[in-house]
């Protein structure tokens, strides 16, 4: 029992540790830029003594170490900054885009999970068949391709020919005859979520395949397996109680990993689909060079992904009651 | 297949790696007879070869200039233009032989700084040890969790859009599981017989490294640089595709964004979208089939892990034992 609370410690520590390195990656990169937030600025009452007077206002004329020290004690209370487009607080800005992406991603990253599950299970037990070839080979091929490739193809060849649109996140005449019920509202959303959806989980699918057919042979080969079937139980048994339940600790340590790249490839996906997320805002705040906000939006993801992981790390005790380190 | 288990390496290697400790210098031809094994690794060698044959030669085989207009907007494929032109009538083959010169350019580049990086950290975490080492390890492990793409596109966004920042940038984000791999395997070579005994002949910590030492942990070194120049490809399409490429370069990913932006789907103009994607899939596919053949025949216990793949990102697998990866 010590050992355990010693492991939540740790890994708490851990989280919070590698959260306090992003948060200050954050701050450094974006000093980083040539001139600052206000050397930008152009107007006819801008001068020099306007500049400097803004800049004292601003807390840009103190040392670095003193911004950092600000900086750290805004986000505290939660305070992102101002968008240096539109002037708004980042924070209320980032609301609506993260709600969109975070059902997005977590309807693609379900249907991965279940179907790569499947398949990688049933690879892995009826190995070298041509089911198992057939799954590999699929699995490899949605791997390899570029997220963004994979959604144009499904834009091109897919969407129309299936009738769901393929861009935007609301139909264009939803609404137009009075306020459309609750019912036809979701179902015009989900209409619109299910192809970048599809996307993001065809390509999490091959990666997931992978490593779930990987993590089950492994067990399978182990010497318990043997004495399972030497039990006489039955192949769903074995593979349900001694395979998968054995193959989890792997397999959750890499999705936790993979969430990285599942929100690296919620961006791409989002461009395509133009889909109204945190990853068209990026793209959005990369053209217009608002640095503020793209800052959130990097704080918000870093964060999400150091927090899952950590929930990942807890997910263990769960799995592997031996877990201790 | 690649990714099944029993090992394909030669009997007396698999004696080798069972018995790690004890463990006999690998032989010169491990590499060779690692791949030549195993079919799919073939498979991958030759296209990859293929492929660095056309970034080396492409520049012969282009059979139009990629800056001249040489046929009609978006013609479709022609005897004249095999693959039909662009949106600027631009001729699709020779963008295709260009875009991959840059493309494999941008990857191994990037791939060589991850494992200059990463082998240097890992050597001297594994070889020196104590503080040095935890430190070196709890730094990995919190860039290992820092996700990579919006990181890198932040990166981007910041440092301009130029090939050198890019490649830069993916290597500086990728040595992290270089690290984590070489050091696991530099722990256990030092404490082999033979480079106990040159230690106690009086061998000096340089010639030990350079002599007995990285000659052992080579493949595995080559191994993962394989695999992360796949990793890097794939990046560096997101970034291009987000407009974070170099506006000079005409990399797969350029290509990939031009059609995109160009509006290629809706002219129904296929051949400017479909075969980019293709020959990116097919660069990763190869890359990631040699990769993880190396790695099953080096280093039986990270058959798991290696697939983590688009990340293929290594860390402890809590539980399993503290050297585990």
């Amino acid at each position: 029992m010590e050992g355990r609370a010693d492991y939540v410690v740790k890994r708490t520590l851990f989280a919070l540790l590698t959260a306090f390195v992003a948060v200050t990656i954050n701050f450094l990169l974006f000093r980083a830029l040539p001139g600052d937030a206000v050397s930008g600025l152009r107007c006819q009452h801008c001068t020099f003594q306007f500049k400097t007077a803004l800049r004292h206002d601003l807390g840009l004329d103190k040392s670095k170490w003193e911004q950092y020290k600000i900086y750290l004690k805004q986000l505290a209370h939660g305070n992102l900054g101002l968008s240096d487009v539109s002037h708004q607080p980042v924070r209320g800005l980032l609301w609506d885009p993260l709600k969109n992406t975070l059902l997005m991603l977590t309807l693609g990253t379900v249907f991965s999970i279940v179907f790569g599950l499947l398949t990688g299970v049933v690879a892995a037990w009826r190995r070298g068949t041509w089911v198992d070839k057939g799954s590999l080979w699929t699995s490899l091929a949605f791997y390899s391709m570029p997220t963004q490739w994979l959604g144009l193809m499904i834009v091109y060849f897919v969407a129309d020919r299936i009738g769901l649109p393929h861009g935007g996140i609301q139909s264009p005449d939803l609404g137009i005859l009075g306020n459309p019920s609750t019912y036809d509202y979701w179902k015009d959303r989900l209409e619109h979520m299910i192809l970048p959806a599809l996307t993001l989980g065809l390509v999490l699918y091959g990666e997931y395949t992978l490593i779930v057919r990987s993590a089950m042979l492994e067990t399978l080969g182990e010497d318990y397996v043997l004495t399972a079937r030497a039990k006489g139980l039955s192949n769903f048994a074995i593979v349900r109680k001694h395979g998968l339940r054995n193959a989890m600790l792997p397999i959750v340590t890499l999705i936790a990993l993979s969430l990285g790249f599942i929100v690296g490839g919620a961006i791409t996906v989002e461009y395509v689909f133009d889909y109204p997320g945190i990853g068209l805002a990026i793209v959005d705040a990369i053209d217009k060079r608002d640095y503020t906000f793209l800052q959130g939006a990097f704080l918000l993801l870093t964060i999400s992904v150091i927090l899952f992981n950590f929930l990942a790390d807890l997910l263990y005790f769960k799995l592997d009651p031996r877990v201790t380190t | 297949m690649t990714l099944d288990h029993p090992l394909p390496a030669a009997p007396e290697q698999l004696e080798e790696l069972s018995a790690e400790g004890l463990g006999e210098r690998r032989t010169p031809g491990f590499i060779r007879s690692a791949i030549l094994t195993q079919p799919a690794a073939l498979v991958g060698l030759a296209v990859l070869f293929f492929f660095v044959f056309i970034a080396i030669f492409g520049s012969y085989l282009e059979p139009y200039s990629i800056h001249d207009k040489t046929g009609p907007v978006y013609a479709p494929p022609s005897s004249a233009h095999w693959l039909g032109t662009d949106d600027g009538g631009v001729d699709m083959l020779s963008l295709l032989i260009a875009g991959t010169r840059v493309s494999m350019e941008v990857g191994f580049a990037a791939a060589l700084v991850a494992m200059l990086i990463g082998g240097a950290v890992g050597v001297i975490s594994g070889f020196v040890g104590g503080i040095i080492d935890v430190v070196l390890m709890r730094i990995t492990d919190i860039f290992l969790v820092i996700p990579d793409i919006p990181l890198m596109i932040v990166m981007a966004a910041i440092f301009g859009r130029s090939l050198k920042n890019i490649i830069i940038i993916i290597g500086i984000i990728y040595w992290t599981s270089t690290a984590r791999l070489i050091r696991a395997q530099v722990k256990s070579v030092r404490e082999r017989v033979y480079v106990k005994r040159a230690r106690s002949l009086g061998a000096t910590n340089n010639r030990l490294v350079f002599k007995h030492v990285l000659p052992q942990v080579a493949p595995l070194l080559i191994a993962n640089t394989v695999l992360t120049v796949a990793v890097a490809i794939f990046d560096e399409t997101a970034l291009s595709f987000l407009g974070l490429g170099d506006p000079s370069a005409i990399s797969l990913g350029k290509v990939i964004e031009n059609a995109f932006e160009r509006a290629a789907i809706s002219s129904g103009a296929w051949w400017a979208i479909v075969p980019p994607g293709i020959l990116v899939a097919l660069i990763i596919l190869s890359c990631s089939l040699i990769g993880g053949a190396l790695e099953d025949s080096l280093n039986p216990r990270l058959r798991v892990a290696h697939l983590g793949a688009r990340t293929f990102r290594l860390r402890p697998l809590v539980g399993r034992s503290p050297e585990a990866l």
